[in-house]
């Protein structure tokens, strides 16, 4: 349904000083966001992210440098107009308390004067698209919803008139840390529909991570430390002071970043009941790798592990003999979870399953080492060997 | 109760409906002049304490002076300068709507919430939509809730406005009442004139309050 996309966001030596302080607020700032990507500006307090956002609508005005979106300078308008081109979300949501949530959504097209019809069905197309249907909520109050609900309405309120660009302003912030996940969720899978160019703050490494197609992160006094992909960031902190700040558990946050079907996967030794046991040791001994074979069932779905003790002697296996507990993780999964799961379990094997659960294949626990020693991919599209910056090293 | 026994007496009104009426209605005037004068007056001043606060010290504690200048006072220094008229009823009424109208105007846009006003400028509001599309609605309930005090007060007051001929209702009162204290009917010309005012009074601050409700639906309605 959009078909304007994102546009390229500039800063270029963008700087930020407010009268009577000697230190600037932002620092010659430079750096592009691509059109189309989540660009998270992280950092702690003090560091100028929410400074350096609001500079883009002209909230705060810059005292040196120039901001460009789509090569235009954001000067060459009115700053009105400007901002009814740029979507807005903040914290608070900020919803008007005496607008009904169709009429709130509607803001900005009725500022840009669309005639009221095109409105309407705007309303209802942004309603729906954040998940709330249009005929039960158009004519409530915020007062009657939920604070995941205002800030569903906040997003479509943004997305009203199809900017091309949204900030963002730590819009999950206010949010309980269950419903969070699930809205962070739910916006990007909207944000891979709408592709817009979002600049958007917060002070969470970790949201910035998940969120994050590229992050700068930003120390105090407006100073760009670095700016890269999350998963560039996490193997290879340019300085101290980012790898302080992205946490001692980088490694495990950068497994939060990959899933299962990007590792290697093992060939499993595969058994159904009712096979020979001398024949399943034969196969057992062919793989290098295993020490165990798995059962399945009819339906290829997993029973458990067989062992070599499982295997002395002659004769068919029956289904009971499986040791039960084998890890199954989907292709989905989380590095991180998957790992969880494995090193729960006696076989530190996960047994990779499509969605009806039937096997696809094994993953272990070296190969997620190895994924995580393998190179990563800079925002420069290269790939980076792991440590190579690491500035402790 | 008969014409000629207890302190009211119905004949008496009776016979003076048409002039009660009239009285009725230059009441209702002299109060919904005074009230709109001063609802502006307060408006532009309420604005420019916005505009600049420093100006609030200074506002309120003139509209606060002239709130505690006693009426009658109020009315023999202006006489001098404006005459017996019209004029002089509503400076003096105007003068003590300001003090309530502006502290509650000034007070209902500070009461916008911070986020509110943070999101429409990020809309792209213009500094005036922002003004009428947002902050006047929030700020309603608040600027009604002064209104509501400002005219039952001046309700009270144009009565006072009799002693220089005007008064409305004050005309039974001051009058036919108490400058008539041996008639016979003074009693009942005081009934009549207080009743009715109190009357005005409360009718005025229910329609108030009536209208505040109409226009702000989402101040009521909420969620379980």
């Amino acid at each position: 349904m959009q078909d304007a996309s994102g546009a390229v966001v500039a800063f270029e030596q963008v700087t930020k000083r407010y009268p009577g302080s000697d230190a600037p607020a932002v620092d010659n700032l430079t750096l592009t966001v691509p059109a189309g990507e989540i660009c998270v500006l992280v950092g702690p307090s003090g560091c100028g992210k929410t400074t350096s956002m609001k500079m883009v609508n002209r909230l705060i005005e810059p005292t040196g440098g120039r901001i460009t979106i789509g090569g235009e300078d954001i000067m060459s308008l009115p700053a009105v107009e400007l901002r009814r081109r740029i979507g807005y979300v903040i914290q608070q949501v900020g919803l008007f308390p005496h607008l009904t949530i169709g009429e709130n959504t509607a803001v900005v097209p009725k500022l840009l004067r669309w005639k009221a019809e095109r409105t309407r069905k705007r309303t209802d197309e942004l309603l729906d698209i954040v998940g709330l249907d249009p005929a039960q909520y158009r004519d409530r109050y915020p007062n009657e919803l939920s604070g995941g609900e205002r800030q569903r309405v906040g997003v479509a309120r943004a997305l009203a008139a199809d900017p091309p660009v949204m900030l963002m302003d730590e819009p999950f912030g206010a949010v309980d840390p269950i419903r969070r996940d699930g809205l962070q969720n739910e916006f990007l899978r909207l944000q891979s529909r709408v592709r817009k160019t979002i600049i958007f703050v917060t002070h969470d490494v970790d949201e910035a991570i998940k969120m994050g197609d590229r992050i700068a992160i930003l120390q105090r006094g407006g100073i760009l430390a670095q700016y890269d992909t999350p998963a560039a960031i996490l193997a290879n902190p340019a300085s101290e002071f980012v790898e302080r700040f992205v946490g001692a558990d980088r490694g495990l946050k950068r497994l939060s970043l990959g899933r299962v079907r990007d590792l290697d996967h093992i060939e499993p030794v595969i058994v159904r009941a009712g096979e020979d046991r001398a024949e399943i040791r034969k196969r057992l001994d062919r793989s290098d790798d295993l020490a165990y074979a798995l059962l399945v069932d009819d339906d290829n779905r997993p029973l458990g592990w067989i062992d070599q003790h499982d295997l002395r002697g002659d004769g068919p296996i029956d289904s009971g003999a499986a040791t039960p507990g084998a890890p199954t993780v989907e292709p989905e999964s989380t590095l991180r979870d998957a790992l969880s799961a494995m090193l729960g379990s006696s076989v530190q094997l996960g047994v990779v399953v499509d969605e009806r659960g039937r096997v696809d294949g094994l993953v272990s626990v070296d190969a997620i080492g190895e994924r995580l020693r393998a190179p990563v991919r800079g925002m420069d599209g290269e790939l980076h060997e792991v440590g190579e910056a690491d500035a402790t090293s | 109760m008969s014409d000629g026994e207890g302190p009211i007496r119905i004949g008496w009104i009776v016979d003076r409906l048409d002039l009660i009426g009239e009285l009725l209605r230059d009441h209702v005037i002299l109060t919904v002049l005074a009230v709109v004068i001063g609802l502006i007056i307060s408006f532009g001043l309420a604005l420019a304490i916005r505009g600049s606060p420093r100006l609030y010290g200074p506002i309120i504690g003139v509209s606060g002076t002239l709130y505690a200048i006693p009426s009658i006072a109020l009315f023999s220094l202006l006489i001098p300068i404006t005459g017996v008229s019209i004029v002089t009823a509503e400076i003096a009424l105007v003068s003590y709507t300001l003090l309530i109208l502006i502290r509650n105007i000034v007070e209902g846009l500070n009461g916008v919430p911070p986020e509110a006003i943070e999101a429409a400028n990020g809309m792209g509001y213009t500094r005036t939509q922002r003004l009428l599309r947002v902050e006047l609605p929030l700020a309603l309930p608040v600027i009604v809730a002064g209104l509501r005090i400002a005219t039952v007060t001046t309700v009270g007051l144009v009565t006072v406005t009799a002693l220089i001929g005007l008064g409305g209702l004050g005309y039974l009162i001051v009058n036919l009442g108490i400058l008539r204290g041996s008639s016979p009917f003074a009693a009942t010309a005081i009934y009549t004139g207080v009743a009715l005012a109190v009357a005005l009074a409360v009718f005025a601050d229910l329609s108030l309050l009536a209208l505040q409700r109409a226009l702000t639906p989402w101040a009521r309605r909420r969620s379980a």
